[in-house]
């Protein structure tokens, strides 16, 4: 098996195991750990890609290659809007829940007014 | 060898992400991601991407790793509210199927990837010589496909501006992050003096190196945040407001060169963000020079979060 095809099949576990979390864990920041995970995987899917397309003296296509490079910055501020969001929820609530009951009350003094 | 390598590699990797998805705690979750960063960055050397490695891991790994600490030990409280609301188990097998599945036709894709694999490398090779910069990834980045970085980098102004946004309004125009007091003799404050003096040359050389060489701006700006906050964190400089003009001029610098040497490759050659014949190299140096500040603030104080504390404290 060569190292495209091996780390391609990595890459689709990968993405698999990061949807079971992003969907299966309450916590929202381990939804955005999840949701990394998932980021990842489809990166490495996207490098493995990259890197069938070898040619010209080049270990790997250059093109996706540096089209990986913006995504793994973009998806960087992606993860701090999103942890700086939570954040928020937490200074204001004092929870962080997504459930649709209301959030419990110990927190609600802590919020900042 | 290094097939069982790649396979010891693979295995390793699986078995982080599993980690990072079932740890009970939030910080020991995040802790597995970073190592799982960091071979995923031997994993980029093996698939032959260099530049994406040296991403990997000053970004993915690095940068990703100490926002998500910092926020998993701020919201350590939270937990067990969340454990009681685990889903039902019909949920999670549900969940665990459609994963399945999901992986399951991505396999099936990654086997059935056309042969011989379509590539633009020999494109690039024909045209680099035009760009006049040795690393085909830089040329890329900044020549053939000049307008995703111009847009990543807008993408990245205004993620800091979202993230700003979210400043409580006794605080809009404060400085960012909580007030970091560590032992001023103790071993942070004094790794905050040695470091950064290397980490700078290190970053630089980075920068320019990324020319001819895997390297480049947003690795080497990385770097250099990363001295930036060990400072901040050590206490020995505090975090500016995010009221400064100064501030917002250089954050709003790279961004806008990069538009104005736009302009001038529309009136001179034709094209948005065509450079003309004899001057692409120069202006590629103009772009980076010009980004590079910015990306360094903007990664740094993205990290530190939206604006806590007034300018005076």
């Amino acid at each position: 098996m060569t190292a495209g095809t091996l780390f391609g099949l990595c890459a689709a576990v990968l993405i698999g195991f990061g949807l079971y979390g992003l969907i299966v864990n309450p916590h929202p920041l381990r939804k955005i750990l999840a949701f990394n995970v998932v980021g990842s995987g489809v990166f490495l899917l996207f490098g493995a890609i990259a890197y069938r397309g070898a040619g010209a003296g080049m270990g790997g296509d250059p093109v996706p290659q540096a089209l990986l490079i913006t995504g793994i910055v973009v998806a960087f501020s992606a993860t701090a809007l999103a942890v700086a969001l939570l954040l928020r929820l937490f200074d204001e609530t004092g929870s962080v829940t997504l459930s649709s009951d209301p959030p419990p009350k110990s927190g609600d003094d802590t919020g900042a007014h | 060898m290094i097939e069982v390598l790649n396979f010891g590699l693979a295995a390793l990797i699986l078995g982080l992400a599993v980690w990072t998805i079932v740890a009970r705690e939030a910080p020991a979750a995040v802790v597995g991601f970073i190592v799982y960063g960091l071979l995923l960055t031997l994993v980029w050397v093996q698939l032959q991407g260099i530049d994406v490695a040296l991403t990997e891991a000053a970004i993915g790994g690095g940068l990703t790793g100490v926002l998500l600490i910092s926020a998993a030990v701020r919201l350590r409280s939270t937990e067990s509210t969340a454990r009681a609301q685990r889903p039902s188990a019909s949920t999670r097998w549900l969940a665990a199927a459609l994963s399945a599945a999901v992986t399951a036709a991505l396999s099936i894709c990654v086997l059935a990837l056309p042969e011989p694999a379509p590539t633009l490398a020999p494109e690039v090779l024909a045209n680099i010589a035009v760009t006049e910069v040795g690393n085909p990834i830089t040329a890329v980045l900044l020549a053939f496909r000049a307008m995703d970085t111009l847009l990543e980098a807008i993408v990245l102004l205004f993620a800091l501006i979202g993230v700003w946004s979210l400043a409580p309004d006794r605080a809009w125009g404060g400085r960012p992050g909580l007030l970091q007091q560590a032992d001023p003799n103790g071993i942070l404050a004094y790794v905050a003096r040695v470091l950064p003096p290397i980490g700078i040359v290190a970053g630089i050389y980075i920068f320019w190196i990324g020319a001819d060489h895997p390297g480049g701006k947003f690795q080497g700006a990385t770097i250099l945040a990363a001295m930036w906050l060990l400072v901040m964190m050590a206490g020995l400089a505090d975090a500016p407001p995010i009221s400064r003009r100064w501030l917002r001029w250089l954050l709003v610098a790279g961004p806008l060169a990069f538009i104005a040497v736009g302009v001038v490759g529309a009136v001179t050659a034709g094209a948005f963000l065509s450079y003309p014949q004899g001057y692409a190299k120069t202006l590629i140096l103009v772009i980076e020079f010009a980004l590079m500040p910015t990306l360094t603030l903007i990664l740094g104080l993205m990290l530190l979060g939206a604006p806590q504390r007034g300018e005076t404290s």
